[in-house]
């Protein structure tokens, strides 16, 4: 299949015909997203403040527990997000199409990539319109498979390898993330990795956030409201 | 020969009860409790004495100089007296072809029962030429007395990780002794020294007990290597409370805060500092008002400034670090996303200007 068929099957997919809506995000998946996002902005902020504490508390050390409380929200959070990623990855085995997007690349399929061409060009101001998904478009999905599934990942190794330094030798953590240590170059160098994880959800999150924004007003479908009512109208 | 410790030590002056305070302490340092102590004394009464050849590559001499100073007389004693009888560079008498023959007789008399303490690596480029002891390469030494060995030490930095002499761009090539010796259990015992009660208690452990001490994944006794400086810092409840030190000279530093925000990387390195101390326990880096440099771990010299938590990276030209590193991309792209709507926005001005345009014209 060349290119401009695969264009023209895009165009003219039923699914995706003016005026129709689709259910696209089951429950679970959209409860997900939220937490994660709740998750992840505890995580950064929390996780910030642990490499680059805020000034010192005066008096006595007794008086404070402040790094302490900081911690914890980040070890609190981190957990939680472990969990629901778990939970999500469940979720992809048994949920609709749509939640499987996460886990994978398409890129085999042709249709895939001259979708990922035509939306580089749309957001290069060459394309008058993008075209119409009833999930994520492919550049969309690119990002979220590197900078959501695959970080989140990355993360969870080398937080929970992190976290298994202080539960000790033996501890489950250890066990289960300790290789990641020596393997990354020693627990200094896994730090390192840890906070270019983060800075590389951060700027995600900036991209995201804005794509999605930018999408609902300018693209052919519901984007902020799908992702609350799971919902997708095409407009065009 | 079968001299055993027990022998050695009333050959030193060593009293019995000295002896059995040793035993004691011994079992303490080592976690065992008292029952051990008897057990100790025992084999060390009984079984033949297993001797240690050490061996020095490319290194400065701190490993030994640190194992000298071990805080009980009696484990100097024993060990200072075991190693001049076999073998060690610098700290035995004979010197030349005698010290030679020593080394050869040693290895053929004990083949396959001799633990061999390796401090400093060697350094492999133009066929070891950068480190000559004999007249011979140290890696081909190294290699024929690993081959007869039991068991293989590896004191220090140097031998464990590699330390300055393997520090980037690593000239002479100098490697870990892992990487060279294959097929016998090597223990790591890094550290630039190593504390020196962390020495004789391996020294001692392996002697007694004929076995090597439980170790961690990166090969390195569980014992004292388990944890963090940081984990069992005296400081660390200043570091909970959230108090540090935020320059050299301020109240905080006279007052012992945490040095976390000085570069202090306690809690990047494995050590038993915090908990053993130095210097017959008087005190260690952190409790003399100087954060911790990472001495005991993997390739310290690479990982940038000693007073810096995060790792530079060299991969972008600069030197940067990941916080540098991140926050541009995440500052980028926030620039991205501002231009980008800009753009849009303009785009979609004119669009419905033109639009408006055409309405007019009709």
């Amino acid at each position: 299949m060349n290119l401009n068929a695969a264009a023209a099957e895009l165009e003219n997919n039923p699914q995706t015909a003016a005026g129709r809506t689709v259910y696209v995000y089951e429950a679970p998946v959209r409860l997900w997203h939220w937490l994660n996002a709740l998750c992840i902005l505890v995580l950064a902020c929390s996780g910030y403040l642990i490499a680059s504490p805020l000034s010192s508390t005066p008096g006595e050390a007794s008086d404070h527990f402040l790094m302490g409380y900081i911690r914890f929200a980040h070890f609190a959070a981190a957990y939680l997000f472990a969990v629901a990623f778990l939970v999500r990855i469940y979720w992809a085995v048994v949920g609709n199409h749509n939640a499987r997007e996460l886990f994978y690349l398409p890129v085999t399929d042709a249709k895939w990539w001259a979708g990922l061409v035509r939306e580089l060009r749309w957001y290069l101001f060459l394309e008058k319109q993008p075209y119409k998904y009833v999930g994520h478009n492919p550049m969309g999905h690119l990002f979220m498979f590197l900078f959501v599934t695959v970080a989140a990942v990355l993360m969870i190794c080398t937080g929970f390898a992190l976290y298994g330094e202080g539960a000790g030798l033996g501890s489950w953590q250890d066990r289960l993330f300790g290789w990641v240590i020596p393997l990354l170059g020693g627990s200094q160098a896994t730090h390192s990795w840890h906070h270019l994880g983060m800075w590389g959800i951060v700027s995600f999150v900036i991209l995201h956030v804005y794509a999605a924004v930018r999408e609902d007003i300018m693209s052919r479908q519901t984007m902020i409201n799908t992702m609350i009512s799971g919902h997708r109208t095409f407009r065009d | 020969m079968t001299e055993t410790f027990y022998d050695v030590l009333r050959r030193q002056g060593i009293s019995r009860r000295s002896f059995l305070k040793f035993c004691s302490l011994t079992a303490t340092s080592l976690g065992l409790g008292a029952a051990a102590a008897p057990r100790i004394a025992h084999a060390m009464e009984t079984k033949p004495r297993t001797p240690v050849i050490w061996l020095e590559g490319l290194e400065c001499t701190c490993c030994s100089e640190s194992f000298i100073r071990s805080a009980h007389p009696l484990t100097k004693d024993v060990v200072l007296s075991m190693l001049s009888l076999d073998y060690h560079v610098t700290l035995m008498a004979a010197a030349g072809h005698q010290a030679e023959k020593q080394l050869d007789e040693i290895k053929k008399k004990y083949k396959g029962n001799y633990i061999l303490a390796v401090e400093g690596n060697p350094p492999l480029n133009e066929d070891g030429m950068y480190c000559i002891e004999a007249g011979r390469p140290f890696i081909e030494i190294l290699k024929e007395t690993a081959a007869d060995a039991k068991a293989v030490i590896a004191w220090g930095a140097c031998a464990s990780w590699g330390c300055v002499q393997a520090a980037k761009p690593n000239p002479t090539r100098a490697t870990p002794i892992d990487k060279v010796i294959s097929g016998k259990p090597i223990i790591k015992v890094p550290g630039c020294p190593p504390i020196a009660e962390v020495m004789t208690a391996v020294v001692t452990y392996m002697l007694t007990f004929d076995r090597l001490p439980e170790l961690d994944r990166q090969g390195r006794p569980k014992m004292f290597y388990g944890q963090r400086i940081h984990d069992k810092c005296y400081r660390r409840p200043h570091f909970d409370a959230g108090q540090f030190v935020e320059a050299w000279d301020d109240d905080a530093a006279r007052k012992g805060h945490c040095l976390y925000k000085m570069g202090c990387k306690g809690p990047t390195t494995y050590n038993a500092c915090s908990t053993v101390r130095w210097n017959d326990g008087v005190s260690f880096p952190i409790q003399s008002g100087h954060g911790c440099i990472g001495c005991s771990e993997d390739g310290f010299w690479d990982k940038g400034s000693f007073y810096d938590r995060v790792t530079d990276i060299k991969q972008f030209g600069i030197e940067a670090n990941a916080d540098k590193v991140g926050g541009t991309a995440a500052a980028a792209a926030g620039a991205v996303v501002v231009a980008h709507a800009a753009l849009t926005a303009l785009k979609k001005a004119k669009k419905s200007d033109s639009a408006e345009t055409v309405t007019g014209d009709k």
